[in-house]
C-alpha cells in the first residue's frame, strides 16, 4: 500500500466576501481550470473535508459558523484563506461589522492574495495545501503509531 | 434609436403624519416601492421613500425629516415589501418605527454595534451608562 | 390539516455558494410561510463614506458584489456625475455600455450554470461555465481584471478599448452566440428541464407589482420595465426592447435571462459599430460634490438604486445602494408559499439571489 496517497477533499465557505473570490473558487473547480486534476474534490460536508477554503473576512455573525466548520473537520486539516479579505479584511477592514481576516478566529496555513484572487493563484494555494496536508498526514500517522506503541508498552 | 423615457425625478417633502396618506395615494396611482432609506444629517433623520412607476418610469421620493426621537408609523400595512427597508432603518439608524408587520426587533442583520449609522453621541452615552 | 413544523434552510446550502438563511414553516411537504434572515455577509460598507472620499468610494462600491462589480461602479459614478452636473465624453459612455453588457452576459451564464446544477444537470452547468470563461477572457483582455475591473472614475473611465480588441470582442461573441444556441435549446426544449421549471413558483403580474419586484424577475411576470430605457450610458443610441414573458413561472425567468444574453450580444454589436472615435475618456470634475441624486441602473439582477448625498465636502454625507435582490426578497417569500419543500432550493435560485449585494 506504499503507493496509495490520500485525496484531500475541499470545503468552501463564503465568509463576508463580495462574491468575487467565491465565484473564482468555483471557476477553478470547473473544467477550464480544473483543480480536481490535483487529486482534490469539492464537498459540502465539513465532517468529510480536509482542506478548508475560506473567502471573505470574518464578521460578528459568521465567526461562530466559521469556528464550528473548522472544529467539525477531522484532523489533520489545512486552512487556505482565499483573497485579500480573508487574509487581512482587505478593503472592508474599517467597516464596523468586520473583525478582520480569517486568522482572527481560526489558524490559517496558506494565504492566497488577490482581489478577486485569480484561479491560477487559487490553484497554487490548493497545490500547496495538498503538499502540506500530505506532510501533516504523515506526522499524524507517526503520532498515532507512537501512541499505540506507548499503550502497548504500558 | 431607442426611445428614452426619463421624466424628472420628484422629491416631495412631507410631514410625518402625511406619510401614510401620501404612500396610499402613490400606491393607488400604480406605483411600486422602489426603495426606502434613512440618512442622519445635521442631527436629524431624513427618511426617503422612493416609489417608481414601471410604465412611465416616473420616480417619486417622499422625504420626511424628523428629530431622532420622533416616532414614525410603518407603511408596511399599505406597502408590504417595505418590511425589510424599515427593519434596516430601525436597526442601522435607530429610527423609531412602530407597528412593522414583521418586526425583527433589531435582529435583522444581527450586528453587535448598536445603530452604527445613527447618532454617535447617543450611542456613546449609552456605552458610558453600561460602564457605570 | 397536517402538523406544522419549521425547517431551516441554509446558511450553508449546496445550491448556493453564498449563505442565506430562510425559516420555512411547512405543513407536511407544503410551505406555508417563509421568513428570511440575513446578516451573514453584512459588512456595512455604506459606513465607509466617513473615511473614504468620493473618488475612493468608487473602489469600495465596486466591491459590493464581485459579479456585477462593473455596474456597481458605473451606477455610483453616474450618480456622482449627476451631482457634479458633469457630462462625460461619448466614448466613455460607449465603453461603459460595452463593459456593462459583457458583465450581464457573464452574470446570466453564471446563473444558468447554477440553475442547471440546482436541478441536477451537472454537464449543462459545466457547459455554461465553459462558455462564460470566454466572456471573462474578454473582460480580462479589455480591463485587466477578470471580475473586478476598477476602470470607472467619477467623470468617465480610465482605460480605452482599442480597435483590435473591439474586433476580438466581435469575433468572440459570435462564437459564444453559436454555443449559446445549443445551450438555449437544452434549457428551453429539454423535457426533463421543462418538467422541473414549468408551472413551478408562479408569480402573477399583480403580485410582482405589489411586492416591488424588479429586473428579470418582474419581466418574467409580464411587467415591461427596463431601467436601460432611462437613457444612461450609450443606451439612447442603441435599439432594444425589454424581454418579457407572461407566465411568471420558473421557466419564464429562465427564458428571460437566456434571451437577455442574446440581447446583450446584439447590444454589444450595435455599440461597437457606433462607438465614436475620440481621445477624451473622462471629463475632470472640480471641487467638492454638493447635492443629492437617486440613480437607477439596470443590473443583471434588476434595478439597482444608488443614492448619494453630499454637502460640499470630499466625504459624502450618505451613500446608499439598494440592490435588486433586496427588492426581490419579498417576492421570493411570496413565491415559496404553497410550493413543495423539494423545490425550495431551485426556487431560491430563480430570483438569481446575490446575497453579498443584499447585505452589503
Amino acid at each position: 500500500m506504499a503507493n496509495v496517497k490520500r485525496s484531500p477533499w475541499l470545503l468552501h465557505y463564503d465568509g463576508s466576501s463580495c462574491n468575487g473570490c467565491d465565484i473564482e473558487v468555483l471557476a477553478s473547480l470547473t473544467p477550464v481550470y480544473d483543480a480536481e486534476r490535483f487529486g482534490v474534490m469539492n464537498t459540502g460536508d465539513p465532517m468529510q473535508a480536509d482542506i478548508f477554503l475560506i473567502t471573505g473576512g470574518v464578521n460578528t455573525q459568521n465567526k461562530d459558523t466559521v469556528k464550528q466548520l473548522y472544529d467539525q473537520m477531522p484532523r489533520p486539516k489545512v486552512v487556505v484563506a482565499v483573497g485579500v479579505c480573508a487574509c487581512t479584511g482587505g478593503i472592508f477592514k474599517d467597516c464596523y461589522n468586520i473583525l478582520g481576516g480569517a486568522d482572527t478566529v481560526i489558524p490559517v496555513d496558506i494565504y492566497v492574495p488577490g482581489c478577486a484572487a485569480r484561479p491560477q493563484a487559487i490553484i497554487d494555494g490548493i497545490v500547496q495545501a495538498v503538499e502540506l496536508f500530505e506532510q501533516r498526514s504523515k506526522e499524524h500517522d507517526e503520532m498515532v503509531r507512537n501512541q499505540k506503541k506507548g499503550s502497548e508498552v504500558a | 434609436m431607442a426611445e428614452v423615457i426619463h421624466p424628472e425625478e420628484q422629491l416631495l417633502e412631507i410631514d410625518v403624519d402625511q406619510l401614510l396618506t401620501k404612500a396610499m395615494e402613490l400606491k393607488k396611482a400604480g406605483f411600486r416601492l422602489s426603495q426606502a432609506c434613512a440618512a442622519y444629517v445635521n442631527e436629524k433623520f431624513e427618511l426617503s421613500y422612493s416609489f417608481a412607476d414601471d410604465k412611465t418610469y416616473q420616480y417619486t421620493t417622499l422625504r420626511v425629516v424628523i428629530d431622532t426621537d420622533t416616532e414614525v408609523p410603518s407603511i408596511t400595512d399599505i406597502v408590504p415589501p417595505a418590511v425589510f427597508y424599515e427593519n434596516e432603518m430601525k436597526e442601522l439608524f435607530g429610527v423609531k418605527i412602530k407597528m412593522i408587520n414583521l418586526d425583527y426587533e433589531n435582529r435583522f442583520y444581527r450586528i453587535e454595534t448598536e445603530t452604527p449609522f445613527g447618532p454617535k453621541e447617543a450611542a456613546a452615552s449609552e456605552e458610558k451608562k453600561e460602564e457605570a | 390539516m397536517g402538523k406544522r413544523s419549521v425547517i431551516p434552510f441554509g446558511p450553508q446550502h449546496p445550491v448556493l455558494p453564498e449563505p442565506i438563511h430562510i425559516d420555512l414553516v411547512i405543513e407536511d411537504e407544503k410551505i406555508v410561510e417563509a421568513i428570511p434572515s440575513v446578516g451573514f455577509i453584512h459588512r456595512g460598507l455604506e459606513s465607509l463614506v466617513d473615511r473614504r472620499d468620493y473618488n475612493q468610494m468608487t473602489y469600495v462600491v465596486e466591491r459590493t458584489c464581485g459579479i456585477c462589480s462593473f455596474q456597481h461602479g458605473m451606477g455610483y459614478c453616474e450618480a456622482m456625475e449627476h451631482v457634479f452636473g458633469a457630462e462625460i465624453p461619448n466614448r466613455a459612455k460607449y465603453l461603459r455600455t460595452i463593459w456593462a453588457e459583457l458583465g450581464r452576459m457573464h452574470s446570466h451564464l453564471l446563473w444558468l450554470g447554477l440553475l442547471a446544477d440546482g436541478f441536477g444537470y451537472e454537464n449543462l452547468f459545466y457547459q455554461c461555465w465553459r462558455v462564460r470563461e470566454k466572456v471573462l477572457d474578454l473582460q480580462e483582455m479589455t480591463s485587466g481584471g477578470r471580475l473586478i475591473f476598477s476602470v470607472n472614475k467619477v467623470g468617465g473611465v480610465i482605460k480605452d478599448i482599442d480597435k483590435e480588441k473591439l474586433d476580438i470582442i466581435l469575433s468572440t461573441i459570435t462564437e459564444v452566440e453559436a454555443e449559446l444556441k445549443v445551450i438555449k435549446d437544452t434549457f428551453l426544449l429539454d423535457y426533463s428541464v421543462q418538467s422541473r421549471l414549468q408551472g413551478v413558483g408562479i408569480v402573477t403580474k399583480e403580485q410582482a407589482h405589489d411586492l416591488g419586484a424588479c429586473g428579470p424577475f418582474a419581466r418574467a411576470s409580464g411587467i415591461k420595465t427596463d431601467m436601460r430605457k432611462l437613457g444612461y450610458g450609450a443606451y439612447p443610441d442603441l435599439d432594444f426592447e425589454p424581454i418579457v414573458s407572461a407566465t411568471g413561472d420558473s421557466y419564464a425567468r429562465c427564458y428571460c435571462r437566456i434571451m437577455e444574453i442574446f440581447q446583450s450580444i446584439d447590444l454589444l454589436r450595435q455599440a461597437i459599430a457606433k462607438i465614436p472615435d475620440e481621445n477624451e475618456l473622462f471629463t475632470p470634475v472640480k471641487g467638492n460634490p454638493e447635492g443629492e441624486y437617486f440613480m437607477r441602473v439596470e443590473q443583471p439582477r434588476g434595478e439597482a438604486v444608488y443614492y448619494v448625498k453630499a454637502s460640499g465636502k470630499p466625504y459624502l454625507d450618505r451613500f446608499r445602494v439598494r440592490t435588486p435582490t433586496f427588492a426581490n426578497l419579498p417576492g421570493l417569500c411570496e413565491m415559496l408559499k404553497d410550493t413543495q419543500l423539494s423545490d425550495v432550493g431551485l426556487l431560491v435560485l430563480t430570483i438569481d439571489p446575490c446575497i453579498s449585494c443584499t447585505e452589503r
